[in-house]
């Protein structure tokens, strides 16, 4: 088997193995730590009666790894259990809120990546100079700023003071695309904001990276023009570094979803969660920490295979 | 002037320095250096690290290597200077007219694209050639420098290919686009001995066949006087001496180059007898996790106050056995004795005497010693730990320790960062010392010294000998210093001991196959050791 | 010794900021839940800042929520270096199945954001100051472990480490001789990192109404009271932002500085 085939093979075993793993650090952040789940729901008055009655409907008294384990494999066949709350079907009132969340957040990418990415080749071909430093500060100065301020400020200014986005990004099956994209325009520029700096600033150091490498000084050697030397030997070099700094933030976007979206009442994944840890629900809990979780780990691997296919050791072993 | 293809005429270059905590300052790197290259000749330039050769070099290229900046005079080639002729210019003049040749291959290719698309990118970039033309070129090249597979090597990745090909590559790429002139930089310097003279004898034979000229750089003047037609001193960025290489090897005028030729004129006289007291017995090694033995039933023995010299190339196993000795790596087989006792495999298991009579110093003197311990508490730990030295009494040993060095006063309180690479060697072999060992195990302690400045800590490695009557386990890789200072050899091939006895006996004929090829590799300092190196090879394979 | 300008500024600042922060008793003007006008206020000689959603005065609010927001933050920092940076030296220094079960246990931690796991802590938790620090420390401190245990590797690799072994010199005297002192100055910077990092985390836990509880204050918490103002043009909920991002600046030119200062070893002992 080719080695390429059998590392990234490797890599695929062990994010499923993570993710298992996870899955159980979940569940035993929420079942075995000393909190009582039945206590936090109820409150301190609950009467012992009332505890027990709710223990024995949460199947609480069967041993924690069963418990787990019929978690697990429901949880494979689709099945995340039904809410406390309201006793809703979880995976039901998840799927519309996933989809809303991945469309904010695909949003926010396809502005966010190449804008990153850009800003960055411009900081790298003016390094030192008044654009890098300009780019590097306002990004600076972006990353301080946690991102429910951000979205607030924005807010304040973008559609309380001069109205030119709605203040709260309502969203429902009935708009059109465009309506859509009008209605999380705020998000979407906030999200953009929070990933921008980070993304831009490990952009241009891995560039950077590369073109100080002796290969390049080799082609300037040449005698070729920047333009070539950039497109022809710093790029294909660059590739693994600068999409594993953009997997990186969007793992990083994943969690800043949450927050936007409790900012701007954004009906999605975010919301439904701190709704429900609000109200100690632990089953949906369990269930959005468990999606989050896997997005996460889905975007390490995707960075780590492409940095292993970029490789040409690895490509073309000896 | 009719014949001078490369001028250059009181060139002056600077560079930005950043101290730390201090405003940024230029200072000057080079400064009144000229010379001429004429078509088809070669000139060597000469110097110690921080000489200025390299950027010399370059700047017949009109290129400064990260902040450095040419400031002043002239460089003409073919009769115009480049320094005026602006960024469109200097593109036509780079990849066509000269080309450069680093020191490290393995870095200077791009390792995402194969050999031949690099090989013949110049060429195609300047339009000399049509693709195939270039090819054909590149292959022919690829013949001409020996290597393997000529026709099949540039479809190769660059780290598919050992060292000393690519460098040769490297070579191909640079003679590709049929310039006038190549810049060698070094090209031979990370290579070990053996495959250096195959790489040199490859590149002469370019320049010749080819009639190119060259600035070759480099800080051996052995290697230099192979190649070179003229030679040019270089020192602390200014010219100390232009002239022929004649001239410059047998009658040189100023006394920096005279130390530079007879470098390693140390004249030692050998010892021979006493008793061992340290004997290494059947020694196999492996790393963990490794399937293959790095030191193979390894047997020498060390007298009292005597210096064995282990000599190999990299690979050899020289400095797994100093990890076996010190117990940093517990041997599969076989035992070492020290003064008579057996030694324990693992160094945690020895006993604070032994740990303090194997003392170790290092190659790179940099690492060797904590960047945040002064001077004072390197030398002075060893004191206290096993003396329990304290006060005035640890100051004052560790003051003669400094004496003996010859730093004298006034280091003690200094950080390893505020000496140079020299002092920094002599204040390990200190706190080596203060711990009264009975042998010390130096790995490479000169390779990554300048010349002069390896000799002067030869000498007082030898000075100390006689004064502390301590053994010296010194592995090198370089014959000259092997020559220099030691009583016994054993050369090091793959892992065994291929060759073992006095020094007389060693370096005297008959030789078995390796060490003849390892010692008439070595370059010396005389014109024509090349040349005749390569034909008495030649001789020899057609005899067999 | 020289301190460029910008450092200046940093301390300056991060000074400031934890003075008022320990003094808050003495300078705020009115108790934390004092409800001393109506509700929103604008700016005025008696009420700086204007007063907040119940008409509480907005800089007593400020003031001693920076108090509970700098204090929760410390005490996470310091929680998620003693942790992170003993294992991670230990883990480092120990090599073998010690780093392998290390290590391999802090992937698998920070391979759940962040957020994500201390909000499903804390659905099960009950929300208290101490459950806070120790819930943030605890997940803050698997960066510090492997930052602490990359720098003390690339350390213990040294040649003068290995001298120091061979020397017969004790675990402990190798630790803290050899290698904490050149591992302090990338550890210290990373503090300030991690300082800020939990700044904004105790911030948006709060905000989501899962950090501080009311009536205590902090930014955080602010925001989320004074929120529904905005939509009326009133500012409140804005003056947290003001104050982390000049918190978090002024102690990222810090955490600059140490680290440059250091990195270049001439001289002085950092």
């Amino acid at each position: 088997m080719h080695p390429v085939v059998k590392l990234v093979a490797q890599r695929l075993a062990l994010g499923m193995l993570l993710l298992l793993a996870a899955s159980v650090l979940i569940f035993v952040g929420t079942q075995i730590l000393p909190g009582d789940v039945a206590q936090s729901i109820l409150g301190q008055s609950a009467t012992p009666q009332s505890l027990a009655n709710l223990r024995a409907e949460l199947g609480l008294n069967e041993p924690a790894i069963s418990r787990y384990f019929s978690w697990l494999f429901n949880a494979l066949q689709g099945d995340l259990g039904k809410a406390l709350s309201n006793g809703q079907d979880i995976a039901t009132s998840m799927g519309s809120r996933l989809g809303n969340t991945l469309f904010l957040a695909i949003s926010a990418a396809v502005v966010a990546v190449p804008l990153a990415i850009l800003l960055g080749l411009i900081a790298v071909r003016y390094q030192g100079r008044w654009p890098d430093r300009v780019i590097s500060t306002v990004t600076l100065a972006t990353v301080s700023v946690p991102e429910f301020l951000l979205g607030y400020i924005a807010m304040f200014f973008l559609s309380v003071k001069f109205r030119v986005f709605p203040s709260l990004a309502a969203i429902n099956d009935g708009m059109t695309f465009f309506e859509k994209l009008n209605s999380i325009a705020l998000p979407v520029l906030v999200l953009v904001l929070v990933v921008l700096g980070h993304m831009m600033r490990m952009t241009r150091a891995a560039i950077l990276n590369v073109m100080q490498s002796a290969y390049v000084e080799t082609a300037e050697l040449k005698g070729l023009r920047k333009f070539t030397i950039i497109a022809r030997h710093a790029l294909p070099n660059a590739i693994a570094p600068v999409v594993n700094v953009v997997m990186l933030n969007l793992a990083y976007l994943v969690v800043g979803v949450v927050v936007v979206e409790v900012v701007f009442v954004y009906p999605g994944m975010g919301q439904y969660l701190v709704d429900h840890v609000s109200k100690r629900d632990v089953p949906v809990v369990q269930a959005c920490g468990l999606v989050f979780a896997a997005v996460y780990i889905g975007l390490n691997l995707v960075a780590d295979v492409v940095s292993i296919l970029a490789n040409p050791r690895l490509r073309h072993p000896k | 002037m009719s014949d001078a293809l490369l001028e250059v005429k009181g060139l002056k270059i600077e560079a930005t320095a950043y101290p730390p905590g201090e405003a940024p300052r230029d200072i000057t790197i080079v400064e009144g250096v000229g010379f001429t290259v004429e078509k088809g000749k070669v000139l060597g330039l000469i110097g110690e690290s921080g000489a200025g050769k390299s950027t010399i070099g370059l700047s017949s290229m009109a290129y400064g290597r990260g902040g450095v900046r040419i400031t002043g005079g002239e460089v003409f080639v073919n009769g115009r200077d480049i320094l005026k002729v602006g960024p469109s210019g200097l593109r036509a003049l780079r990849g066509r007219e000269v080309t450069y040749v680093a020191q490290s291959a393995a870095a200077a290719f791009n390792p995402a694209k194969k050999l031949m698309d690099q090989v013949i990118e110049a060429t195609l970039h300047h339009g000399l050639m049509g693709k195939e033309e270039a090819e054909a070129r590149a292959i022919s090249l690829f013949a001409q420098l020996g290597l393997p597979k000529p026709e099949t090597i540039g479809n190769r990745y660059p780290h598919q290919v050992s060292g000393g090909q690519l460098q040769r590559v490297m070579t191909a790429m640079a003679l590709c686009p049929k310039p006038d002139l190549v810049v060698f930089d070094e090209p031979t310097t990370a290579l070990d001995v053996t495959t250096q003279i195959e790489v040199l004898a490859a590149i002469k034979r370019a320049i010749v066949e080819t009639g190119v000229a060259a600035l070759y750089i480099t800080h051996d003047l052995a290697v230099v006087a192979q190649i070179a037609d003229h030679i040019l001193v270089l020192q602390g960025g200014k010219m100390v001496e232009y002239g022929t290489t004649d001239h410059i090897i047998n009658t040189p005028a100023q006394a920096y180059t005279q130390a530079l030729v007879s470098v390693r004129s140390i004249d030692h006289q050998e010892k021979t007898g006493g008793a061992p007291v340290l004997s290494v017995k059947g020694i196999t090694a492996r790393y963990r996790g490794t399937k293959f033995d790095v030191l193979k039933d390894v047997t020498v023995d060390l007298p009292e106050a005597q210096t064995l010299a282990i000599v190999g190339e990299s690979g050899s196993g020289k400095s797994t056995l100093a990890r076996v000795i010190t117990g940093l790596l517990p041997p599969s087989k076989g035992e070492i004795t020290f003064n008579g006792r057996t030694l324990a495999p693992e160094f945690e298991n020895r006993t604070r005497d032994d740990l303090r009579e194997v003392q170790m110093i290092y190659q790179m003197a940099d690492v060797a010693m904590n960047p945040r311990q002064t001077v004072g508490t390197i030398i002075g730990r060893p004191l206290e730990f096993y003396f329990g030295l304290r006060g005035d009494a640890k100051k004052k040993r560790i003051q003669e320790l400094l004496d003996e060095i010859e730093m004298g006063e006034g280091y003690i309180d200094r950080y390893p960062a505020e000496l140079s690479g020299g002092q920094k060697q002599r204040v390990c072999i200190a706190r080596a010392l203060a711990a009264k060992p009975k042998m010390i195990i130096c790995d490479e302690v000169t390779s990554a010294l300048d010349p002069l400045v390896a000799d002067g800590i030869l000498k007082l490695l030898l000075n100390l000998q006689k004064i502390e009557n301590v053994a010296y386990l010194f592995i090198t890789h370089d014959l000259a210093t092997v020559r220099a200072i030691a009583d016994s050899i054993a050369v090091m091939y793959q892992g065994r001991v291929v060759r073992y006895g006095s020094k007389t006996e060693v370096l005297a004929p008959p030789f078995d196959d390796y060490t003849d090829l390892l010692l008439s590799s070595v370059p010396e300092m005389e014109l024509g050791w090349l040349e005749r190196t390569i034909a008495n090879r030649k001789m020899e394979a057609a005899g067999n | 010794m020289r301190i460029p300008i910008s450092a200046l500024i940093g301390l300056f600042f991060t000074g400031l900021y934890f003075s008022i922060a320990i003094f808050a008793d003495f300078i705020s003007p009115y108790g934390v839940a004092e409800i001393v006008g109506d509700a929103w206020e604008g700016p005025s000689a008696t009420h700086w800042l204007g007063t907040d959603t119940i008409g509480r005065d907005m800089l007593s609010r400020m003031i001693y929520g920076g108090q509970t927001t700098i204090f929760v933050a410390t005490m996470a920092t310091l929680i998620s270096f003693g942790l992170g940076s003993i294992f991670g030296f230990f883990a480092a220094v120990k090599g073998g199945w010690v780093d392998q079960i290390l290590s391999r246990l802090v992937d698998l931690m920070m391979s759940i954001p962040t957020l994500i796991s201390a909000l499903v802590v804390l659905t099960v938790m009950p929300v208290t100051l101490p459950i806070l620090i120790v819930v943030m420390g605890i997940l803050d401190s698997t960066r510090v472990f492997r930052l602490s245990r990359a720098v003390a590797v690339d350390i213990t690799v040294m040649d003068y480490v290995e001298a120091a072994r061979l020397r017969g010199e004790r675990q402990l005297w190798i630790i803290f001789r050899e290698i904490l002192p050149n591992a302090l100055s990338p550890l210290v910077a990373e503090m300030g990192l991690r300082f800020i990092f939990a700044v904004l985390f105790i911030s948006t836990l709060s905000f989501l109404g899962l950090g501080v509880q009311p009536p205590m204050a902090d930014w955080g918490g602010i925001v989320k009271e004074n929120k529904e103002g905005l939509s009326f043009g009133i500012t409140a909920a804005l003056y947290p932002a003001f104050a982390i991002a000049t918190l978090a600046i002024s102690v990222n030119l810090v955490a600059d500085w140490v680290l440059n200062r250091t990195t270049s070893l001439k001289g002085g002992r950092g």
